[in-house]
């Protein structure tokens, strides 16, 4: 017979007022406070949710390395970056509302599902009061919708489909990069230019929602100025060893190849084009190009040679400042302060996310509050500059950032490791804006903001 | 017809590596009655093994260039090799250029002595064990081994090029009648599928052809009346399971200029190359090569666009479903033995 003074349904009932207990004062937090997650006095918690695995690694960890740095500058470490460059001056470098600022992060392996889970492990568990980072479409909507259903704010990091703020738009939800339809509008006009308007393109097209509204947009455009397609072909995003794909081109009639791939996916595409000797062929009488709608200096690095001379869009590039001058104000803080912690440039990637969590924190600080409702407007239609982009709008009617976008080329001869991609021309930011309702962004609606709780 | 031989070129290209895979599990199936799932993690080392090579032939010095800036405008810090230092730097870049062929012979030895760690370290333990333990033990040390690259090489390929003389392409059409460049293919892979030839080959004849093959051969026929005549026919197979590392180890190096070394590569051959061992047949060598070669080749066949677009996503499932047919019509396999695998 047992002495124990604990009888079972007594630590039941201990353990549950306890729990109880323990839990009532975040209840009664949350309640007063009006939103899922509100911040106790000391400190606030944010959440990054990045791909350190899969296709898109590269991106992942460079974006994990701006946002702790951002968290470092709103906690006034380091040497503040695009804090004193930065249009708005509320942010202090005191944190945001006054509470120090802290992260948890997490691998989205570039899955939906993980993404999901990652950011709700996040939310639930850890109490971040934002989610941002990622580096896929995919995962960005399935966060996006997360955010939405649960009450917090979701500033999207490198997301370039139309889908983020076209039918998969959300009232929480935020995007700072430019999207499929921009890279179209912007890249049309110099492709024309550079290789003519009577051509033949065949698209490799990652199979996922990025994939299919690169390839409208680039098709669109390309067709409105001439351009004939004459294939389009679904690769999986796992896919490897793309040579099945490629060897039919030579001879399917196009003269252009355009890559709709990204990351580890668009290194290997475009190292197979150029190993099946794509880039030296001609075809219908001219030379063959090679198009990648949307690259990055990590992708020019990790393709290496094969990059030259390939014509692509960007959202930001680090040597913006330098080469076109002070509208482009806040590239050269960034950049000098992540080179000096880091040691090399920072990444398209980086950047948006950096921005992002500035944005956020700005506009919960001129807001005077962390409710996803009183983001949402201070963020509606408001104008910024002195973040490396020239002026931007984030355009209230889809929660999308309008501002110049990037056509760049793989430079021939790179000076060093760094120095891989040459600015071709910025298009301004009047050539690719677009209606909230253009056919290629229908059939979302933002809907009303939620602030849980 | 030039689409039919350029996927049957590319089909060659994968069945070689498909083949190399399988011909190492099913030496390692035949003579020690092991399933090994961490084969293919042997392959993804293989090709680290490039990598690893072509880093110590490019391990450098830092050398402060005044005259040139770094991205922050500070002085620019130059890595000089210091294979340069010692050979000029014209023989030092051709060195590094071939880094990837001059890494076979830094692969093999590692690759052998990884095989025999993991035989004598681990593998022994589970011989008389169910084959579902086997699978266990051996699918965790992959996953062990790609987490130890991860950790060392990080997540993201690496790209490790082939020299710059096999840059480019072969106008293969021509000497088959067609216009020039209707059918290119790169250097690089017809190189790979030579050398898979070579090396099964090679495997073949040191089976068929050496004392010790013959031994190893009459082990896997019949290992307790080989063990009766005095032979130990254990060492011998420890050894074999060295040689099928060896394999997948050089298959892996020679592999890393036509995709680019990962940490998770052998995983994605792994289970196509289960399934080749199992369409060939367990335990028959000549069928893994064969249904290695064949898989390799419907598997670029699945994967042209007039193929796909009729039939969606055929080129993901067409092996599984060769497979499957192969299984229901010969359930041993193309070449499989009585007996194998059967209780």
């Amino acid at each position: 017979m047992s002495n124990s003074r604990f009888s079972r349904r007594g630590v039941l009932k201990t353990g549950f007022l306890a729990s109880a207990g323990l839990a009532l004062p975040t209840y009664l937090r949350a309640q007063e406070a009006g939103f899922t997650n509100a911040p106790g006095p000391s400190h606030v918690t944010l959440g990054f949710s990045v791909p350190l695995t899969g296709a898109y690694a590269d991106e992942g960890a460079d974006e994990l390395r701006a946002l702790q740095l951002a968290v470092e500058h709103l906690n006034g470490q380091g040497d503040g970056g695009m804090l004193n460059t930065f249009s708005s001056k509320a942010l202090d470098g005191t944190g945001i509302l006054g509470r120090e600022v802290r992260y948890v992060s997490g691998d989205d392996q570039t899955k939906s599902d993980v993404a999901r889970a990652t950011a709700q492990s996040m939310i639930q568990k850890d109490g971040a009061i934002m989610i941002t980072g990622g580096s896929s479409s995919g995962t960005a909507v399935a966060v996006q919708a997360l955010c939405q259903e649960v009450g917090i704010v979701f500033m999207a990091g490198l997301t370039h489909a139309n889908d983020t703020t076209g039918k998969d738009r959300k009232a929480n939800g935020f995007r700072h990069f430019f999207n499929s339809y921009m890279s179209g509008a912007a890249l049309a006009p110099i492709l024309a230019a550079q290789y003519g308007k009577d051509r033949k393109a065949y698209h490799l097209t990652a199979d996922y929602n990025w994939g299919y509204t690169t390839e409208e947009a680039i098709r669109s455009s390309t067709e409105a100025m001439g351009w004939e397609t004459v294939n389009t072909v679904l690769t999986p995003l796992t896919q490897t060893d793309f040579s099945s794909y490629i060897a039919p081109v030579l001879n399917s009639g196009a003269d252009i190849l355009v890559l709709n791939h990204y990351g580890g996916n668009m290194v290997n595409s475009l190292t197979n084009a150029v190993q099946f000797g794509l880039r030296d062929a001609q075809a219908n009488g001219k030379n063959f190009e090679i198009v990648v709608p949307l690259y990055s200096e990590l992708m020019a690095r990790g393709a290496g040679a094969n990059i030259a001379g390939i014509l692509g869009s960007q959202n930001w590039d680090w040597k913006l400042e330098d080469q076109l001058g002070a509208k482009y104000s806040g590239t050269n803080a960034f950049v000098q302060s992540f080179g000096a912690k880091y040691g090399f440039p920072p990444s398209q990637a980086a950047h948006t996310c950096y921005v992002q969590t500035l944005l956020y924190a700005d506009a919960v600080t001129r807001a005077g509050s962390f409710a996803p409702c009183a983001v949402d407007e201070a963020l509606a239609d408001f104008e910024f500059d002195g973040m490396g982009n020239g002026p931007t709008l984030y355009r209230s009617a889809d929660h999308q950032c309008f501002k110049d976008v990037l056509v760049v080329r793989g430079k021939e001869n790179p000076e060093n490791e760094f120095d891989l991609v040459e600015i071709v021309e910025v298009t301004p930011v009047e050539q690719v804006t677009y209606d909230p309702e253009h056919p290629q962004f229908a059939g979302g609606a933002l809907g009303n903001c939620n602030n849980g709780a | 017809m030039d689409q039919i031989i350029v996927q049957v070129l590319n089909g060659l290209d994968k069945g070689s590596a498909y083949a190399l895979i399988a011909l190492g599990l099913t030496l390692i199936f035949g003579t020690l009655g092991v399933v090994n799932f961490a084969h293919g993690a042997l392959f993804m080392l293989g090709s680290f093994c490039a990598v690893t090579f072509s880093r110590l032939l490019s391990f450098s010095h830092e050398v402060i260039d005044e005259t040139r800036t770094d991205f922050l405008g500070n002085p620019l810090k130059v890595q000089v090799p210091y294979i340069q230092d010692w050979l000029g730097p014209d023989l030092a870049a051709s060195i590094i250029q071939w880094s990837v062929p001059l890494s076979i012979v830094f692969a093999i030895p590692v690759m052998i002595t990884i095989g025999l760690i993991i035989e004598r370290g681990l593998i022994k333990h589970f011989y008389k064990r169910p084959h579902a333990d086997q699978i266990l033990v051996t699918f965790g040390l992959a996953i062990v081994l790609q987490e130890i690259i991860k950790y060392f090489f990080g997540a993201n390929p690496i790209q490790t090029p082939a020299p710059p003389a096999f840059n480019g392409s072969l106008d293969f059409g021509i000497w088959l009648g067609f216009d020039p460049v209707t059918i290119m293919y790169p250097y690089w892979r017809m190189i790979y599928f030579f050398f898979s030839v070579v090396i099964i080959a090679g495997v073949f004849a040191f089976l068929q052809f050496t004392t010790f093959g013959m031994v190893v051969r009459a082990g896997m026929a019949d290992r307790e009346t080989v063990g009766l005549l005095g032979i130990d026919i254990d060492k011998r197979f420890t050894f074999m399971f060295g040689l099928a590392a060896a394999v997948a180890g050089i298959a892996g190096v020679m592999y890393a200029p036509i995709v680019a070394p990962n940490y998770h590569m052998g995983m994605d051959f792994l289970v196509l190359s289960f399934v080749v061992v199992v369409v060939g047949g367990m335990g028959s060598l000549p069928g893994a090569v064969a249904a290695g070669f064949l898989l390799g080749i419907l598997e670029s066949f699945a994967s042209m666009p007039m193929i796909v677009q009729s039939f969606p996503g055929i080129n993901q499932i067409i092996i599984y479903l060769v497979a499957i047919i192969i299984l229901l019509t010969r359930p041993r396999g193309l070449m499989g033995r009585k007996g194998v695998m059967e209780e």
